[in-house]
């Protein structure tokens, strides 16, 4: 079954789907949307790294991922400047120093295109195991990780005084998002691996009544737009990565639409008469 | 100066937490310093001030959510401790019901939950999402999460916030029936600067440093009080007289009931000679003594 390079792209794109779902509901819920897009942006850093010091990709980019939390995490108690700013420094010097760098490599053979979009349709069996067991140890931590990091991001003043440590489940969490985006680089590209983290918890958010609830649905939302995008992929001959953050985007911009049945509370955004 | 002789004298295995002239500075600035107290099981200590007088500081550095940068703070090896901040913010994407919010630090069962919730009169919002719960509800809400972890230190910075009056004697006759069940220490920060909880052992007054600290009296004592309060409210409200012997400048400094000034406010600075008193240069404006 896996012969198939379309089954092949399916089952490692919901593998990361699954992943990046629950994750991706810290991520909206901690406000760091951009802080996961600063992550993926120095991704391209670590490619370079690694292809210089000829280690594993993954490897490379996980730590350089970690790495630029780590700096983050560094300059923001220094207070040198705002945390925006701060993240805007370090996105996008890293991305650049990253091309650059590969820029100055015209030994190796750097198909730029893939890792900045990504190429699910060229994803090996091996690919696969990664993403499997990789997945399976990121999820496994989220669950494990699960109540101190929600205390942690509710009130980590309530955290600390009742003795759950907010900064080691900050710290666990960061080295979760550094893996997953060096698991999911090859599938969609360091460009689009925040919108698989970002979308699918923002669409869950309108149908879910607890944070466990969320964090299933965005799991399975994205599974489901991984199924629509590279199906509408293979139909429109349009480029997969690209594809399936527009399907996601479709199932978002659908959670918007007001439904005949009022469930839960409505989003402060709409105001009733 | 006898409340600090009698907690000094009693440092026992009932002592829960305990502040040795601690300091919190942060960005070059004092934020509290010389701050001494103790709260033992079945103790309730109350610390009033101004606000940026440092009683969130204080409370945040009793329980090791701050660390103080000068001075010593002990907590008894296994202490459980129950924490209301003053504020909570939470972000509306994260969805969040009443009973659910009472198992975010540790898991409990669900007729716990039930009873905390009923305790705190806030047991028919259980479904409720906390986003949509008034100031008052969510004090209440928060107030049940804190009783339900059976803390051997509850610590309630501004309890009573956005409780209108009634409400706000129904959550103080509350915590004394927490207290009184379950035997807690109970180290709270009053949003008022003269009534407090008339349960309160010790009350402490801040203003940077600890400005005075006694016993409050009760109204029940005072005639027109009880007049104005009712006999419900006057049995869980009392009156804490303020003495002080210096008043707090506009700049910082401190006069003392001796018309000495100092930088600071240490307790020996107004009696034995400093020598920021050669540097006192100006002359000071007699409006400032609001205090």
């Amino acid at each position: 079954m896996l012969d198939d390079f379309f089954i092949r792209a399916l089952v490692a794109g919901i593998g990361l789907a699954l992943v990046t779902g629950p994750l991706g509901c810290f991520v909206v819920w901690r406000r760091m949307a951009y802080f996961g897009d600063t992550m993926a942006h120095s991704a391209l850093l670590g490619v370079a790294l690694s292809l210089v010091m000829e280690i594993n990709l993954m490897v490379g980019v996980f730590l350089v991922a970690a790495l630029a939390s780590l700096a983050l995490i560094f300059l923001e108690r220094r207070r040198a400047l705002s945390t925006d700013a701060l993240l805007g420094i370090l996105s996008h010097s890293t991305l650049a120093l990253g091309l650059v760098m590969v820029a100055f490599m015209t030994w190796v053979r750097v198909d730029l295109m893939g890792f900045l979009f990504g190429d699910i349709l060229a994803v090996s069996k091996a690919d696969i195991a990664v993403i499997y067991a990789g997945g399976a140890a990121v999820t496994a931590l989220l669950v494990w990780l699960w109540r101190p990091l929600l205390a942690a991001t509710v009130n980590p003043d309530i955290a600390q005084a009742e003795g759950l440590k907010p900064e080691r489940s900050r710290l666990v969490f960061m080295l979760l998002m550094a893996a997953v985006i060096a698991i999911a680089m090859k599938l969609v590209g360091i460009l689009l691996i925040t919108a698989l983290l970002i979308i699918p918890a923002a669409t869950a958010r309108r149908f879910a009544s607890g944070p466990e609830v969320m964090a299933v649905l965005a799991a399975l939302i994205g599974a489901f737009s991984v199924v629509g995008g590279l199906t509408a992929s293979l139909q429109f001959d349009t480029p997969s990565g690209p594809s399936i953050v527009v399907a996601a985007l479709v199932l978002f911009l659908l959670s918007l639409t007001p439904s005949p049945v009022a469930k839960g509370e409505a989003p402060s955004t709409e105001t009733k008469p | 100066m006898l409340e600090k002789s009698k907690s000094l004298a009693q440092t026992s295995s009932d002592t829960l937490v305990e502040m040795h002239n601690a300091g919190i500075s942060r960005g070059g600035r004092w934020l509290v310093r010389g701050v001494d107290l103790s709260v033992r099981r079945g103790e309730i200590v109350t610390l009033i001030g101004p606000n940026g007088s440092g009683k969130s500081t204080t409370a945040r550095t009793a329980i090791g959510i701050l660390q103080p940068s000068e001075g010593h703070v002990h907590r008894a090896s296994t202490l459980r401790v129950g924490y209301v901040p003053q504020k909570v913010a939470l972000d509306w994407t994260l969805p969040l019901s009443v009973e659910r919010l009472m198992t975010l630090t540790a898991p409990a069962g669900r007729q716990e939950i039930r009873t905390a919730l009923e305790a705190a009169g806030v047991g028919h919002l259980a479904e409720r999402q906390v986003a949509a719960l008034s100031g008052g509800e969510f004090q209440r809400a928060l107030l049940a999460r804190a009783m339900l972890r059976k803390p051997d230190l509850l610590v309630l910075d501004e309890p009573v916030q956005g409780v209108d009056f009634t409400g706000e004697v129904a959550l103080y006759e509350l915590i004394r029936d927490i207290r009184d069940r379950t035997g807690c220490g109970i180290l709270m920060i009053s949003h008022d600067l003269h009534i407090v909880m008339a349960d309160t052992d010790t009350v402490i007054c801040l203003n940077g440093h600890v400005c005075c600290r006694g016993e409050p009296q009760s109204v029940m004592d005072s005639p027109e009080y009880r007049k104005l309060f009712g006999t419900r409210a006057a049995e869980s409200l009392a009156l804490y007289r303020h003495h002080h012997d210096h008043t707090h400048l506009p700049d910082g400094r401190v006069r003392h009931a001796d018309g000495t000034i100092t930088e600071h406010c240490h307790k020996d600075d107004g009696h034995h000679h400093h020598d920021h008193h050669a540097e006192a240069e100006a002359p000071v404006k007699g409006s400032s003594d609001a205090r």
